[in-house]
């Protein structure tokens, strides 16, 4: 039965259902059981933002507390992996990845591709990503277009509760390194979320609203910033096509296309820093597969080429919003050769 | 103190999770004398559009909701009054009405209360309207739930007690459907009568549930008052098996939509809403199988595997058949093989899902099989 839930009861139901049904399923991260100064295991804080929480004391032995090594345990968890085990290693921030590159990009991304596909890697890196909550420029990046440049990763960014427990499930099950995105801005959201298992596929878009005139491809938090917008714009007569990507790699490139070969319009909105992001990379597929249909120039809403500011009025402006959105859909519905 | 002449027509709530409704057009006009049960507005709901049928008998006074806005569930869209009563009085309780609706103070509409009782150790979910003596139950086809009874559930459960299930493998019903069988539906049906303490009601059931209830009819006879059997599987040879076979393996929207517009006379039906709730359901975890085995229950190459004809034959519980002249999943010629057994009603403009495109006709036919019952 469906029930109302945040985005962080979501992601922790579907770690300990899984956990539950799949006694490979391990958790591992930094402060899931206490943290400095703390007294340990009574003070089980389920991760800095308190995702993980509950699971330490329910599935005793399977919930690690690590030190704070992100190449030792991120490389611990890829070895579990490809042992047999289930890991789903939550890497604090993702601005931290950069000291577990090799483990992830050459390491887990590999071993699939080189070894025949004798070697799975079924390996889960939660991760949290993007601006908003004044943390600066070392825990504010939107980095999923890193991951999604490599081959071998598969990169999952959920919009909502509903995509967070069926996209995370899929995750788990899946036999591939998945790097999971959850945006910090999103943990207190709340949407309604079957209390059933379920899984959604990747690389199957979701077409979140309907409409004629424009497409418009929001990632991860955006698409609520794109939800906004469009709720904004019907009211000035232009119907926006939503499309929520849900996992930038596999991506759904046939449900864009689809879209903007009816509409003639696109509008991508992506939280990342501009050059080779989700923005280019989309705008690139369907200037090159879908030419004949656009009817106005691409537009991109992204953040601006540079770190995130730690200055609260910079950050705010720094954020793609709805009225940036707003713009960018009238100039490509005003557009005139 | 308002003229108590005056009558509200409220947005209505149709199924489980409706907030909210859409007028798409108006079917009478301000000044127009309107008799109860014409057709008043189309409505959107989000997962279809649906005929409002007017509750009131008299002249429509004034339109509150315009076209194309979004209202919730209970508000006022129009007001019948006697042509005798003031418009200064009608513009008044128009006011009222609109501050009540931006003040954000409406009354909640008792939609259906779901509960869940245990049968043979799975939990099945149902969806109850209304506590009148007279007991129907809905029971609904393959990949379906008991929310798309709702055009009919309502105006049915007028005096009666209205229950629709979710049979095994669907809806918030348990996943596991036995061996799939038709035997094993029944008794799951038949479990639910004894677990909710009825000890004989009025079955209706759509498609494969048409052929369940008339299982359970053929199984134990005095535990039915009549049946009411729309669109059901399992008399006559004839299906769109493909149809079957994609429901049960589509993974994506893509590939679900299609398939879903043969469900409906008008394909316009098929919404994107009714394939993402789908995709839903078909996303959690046991309904892969359980689709699986009830195709194969149902489906022998390119025809139908079951047979209710006979099974209908073995009883003789009073019987009405509703059938769409445009189905295009079980193809109308097969009411031929009802014969002689009971009426069958034919529906013109309405595919498979007439209770959905002909809520009226069902529910007509429902009324005249618990009449005879």
């Amino acid at each position: 039965m469906a029930r109302t839930i945040s985005y962080r009861e979501a992601i922790n139901e579907a770690l300990a259902q899984e956990m539950e049904r799949d006694e490979r399923v391990i958790v591992m991260g930094e402060d899931n059981a206490g943290g400095a100064g703390s007294p340990g295991d009574e003070d089980a804080w389920g991760g800095v933002l308190g995702v993980t929480k509950g699971l330490y004391h329910r599935f005793p032995g399977r919930v690690l507390d690590t030190p704070i090594s992100e190449s030792a345990f991120i490389g611990a968890a890829i070895g579990a992996a490809t042992a047999g085990m289930r890991p789903v290693a939550e890497l604090m921030f993702i601005d931290f990845m950069g000291v577990c590159f090799d483990q992830i990009f050459n390491q887990a991304a590999k071993f699939r591709y080189m070894f025949g596909g004798k070697a799975l890697t079924p390996v889960v890196i939660r991760t949290m990503y993007g601006a908003g909550l004044r943390a600066a420029a070392q825990h504010s990046q939107a980095l999923y277009p890193v991951f999604t440049h490599i081959p071998g990763l598969k990169v999952a960014v959920p919009s909502s509760p509903y995509e967070a427990k069926g996209l995370l499930t899929q995750a788990i099950r899946d036999d591939d390194p998945v790097i999971f995105c959850e945006h910090k801005a999103l943990y207190d959201t709340t949407g309604e979320v079957p209390e059933e298992q379920y899984v959604i596929p990747f690389g199957e878009a979701n077409v979140v609203r309907d409409g004629g005139d424009v497409t418009v491809v929001a990632i991860g938090r955006m698409v609520s910033v794109a939800l906004a917008a469009a709720d904004e714009l019907a009211g000035a007569g232009i119907q926006c096509e939503v499309i929520d990507p849900r996992t930038t790699s596999p991506l759904d490139t046939d449900t864009i296309l689809e879209s903007v070969e009816s509409t003639g319009r696109l509008v991508v909105v992506d939280e990342s820093t501009p050059r080779c992001n989700l923005a280019t990379d989309i705008s690139a597929t369907v200037a090159q597969q879908a030419f004949g249909a656009l009817r106005a120039p691409i537009e991109m809403v992204t953040a601006p080429h540079t770190p995130v500011p730690f200055a609260g009025n910079l950050e705010d402006l720094y954020i793609p919003d709805a009225q940036r959105v707003v713009n960018a859909v009238k100039s490509v519905t005003s557009w005139e050769r | 103190m308002a003229d108590e002449r005056i009558k509200h027509v409220t947005m209505p709530k149709w199924g489980l999770s409706m907030k909210t409704g859409r007028i798409t057009e108006w079917l009478a006009e301000e000044g127009e004398t309107v008799s109860q049960g014409a057709d008043l507005a189309d409505i959107d709901t989000d997962k279809i559009v649906g005929t409002l049928e007017s509750p009131e008998e008299g002249v429509l006074r004034r339109i509150v909701a315009d076209v194309g806005a979004e209202i919730p569930v209970g508000a006022t869209i129009a007001l019948f009054a006697p042509p005798d009563v003031p418009d200064a009085e009608i513009d008044a309780e128009v006011a009222a009405a609109r501050e009540k609706l931006a003040s954000g103070e409406l009354e909640e509409v008792a939609g259906p209360t779901v509960a869940t009782v245990e049968v043979d150790g799975r939990p099945l979910a149902y969806a109850t309207l209304g506590d009148g003596e007279e007991v129907v139950v809905l029971v609904h086809g393959y990949g379906g739930d008991k929310n798309s009874w709702l055009f009919v559930q309502e105006k049915l459960a007028e005096g009666r007690t209205v229950h629709a299930l979710d049979l095994p493998g669907h809806g918030e019903s348990a996943k596991d459907v036995g061996d799939g069988g038709l035997d094993e539906l029944a008794r799951a049906v038949i479990g639910f009568l004894d677990a909710v303490g009825v000890p004989r009601a009025h079955l209706v059931g759509h498609s494969l549930g048409g052929a369940v209830v008339t299982a359970v009819a053929a199984a134990a006879p005095d535990r039915v008052r009549s049946l009411t059997l729309v669109a059901p599987a399992g008399f006559g040879t004839e299906v769109d098996g493909e149809y079957l076979r994609v429901f049960a393996s589509a993974a994506s929207r893509r590939e679900l939509k299609p398939q879903l517009g043969k469900l409906f006379a008008d394909e316009n039906l098929a919404t994107r809403q009714l394939a993402d709730d789908l995709l839903r359901y078909k996303r959690l975890d046991g309904v892969d199988a359980a689709l699986d085995k009830l195709v194969k229950t149902l489906l022998d190459g390119e025809t139908q595997a079951i047979d209710a004809a006979s099974l209908l034959g073995s009883t003789s519980v009073p019987t009405v058949v509703v059938w769409g002249r445009e189905d295009r999943v079980l193809p109308v010629a097969n009411a031929a093989a009802v014969g002689e057994r009971a009426e069958v009603r034919y529906v013109d403009g309405a595919g498979h899902m007439v209770h959905m495109e002909n809520p009226g006709a069902v529910r007509d036919a429902v009324e005249e099989a618990v009449r005879r019952g």
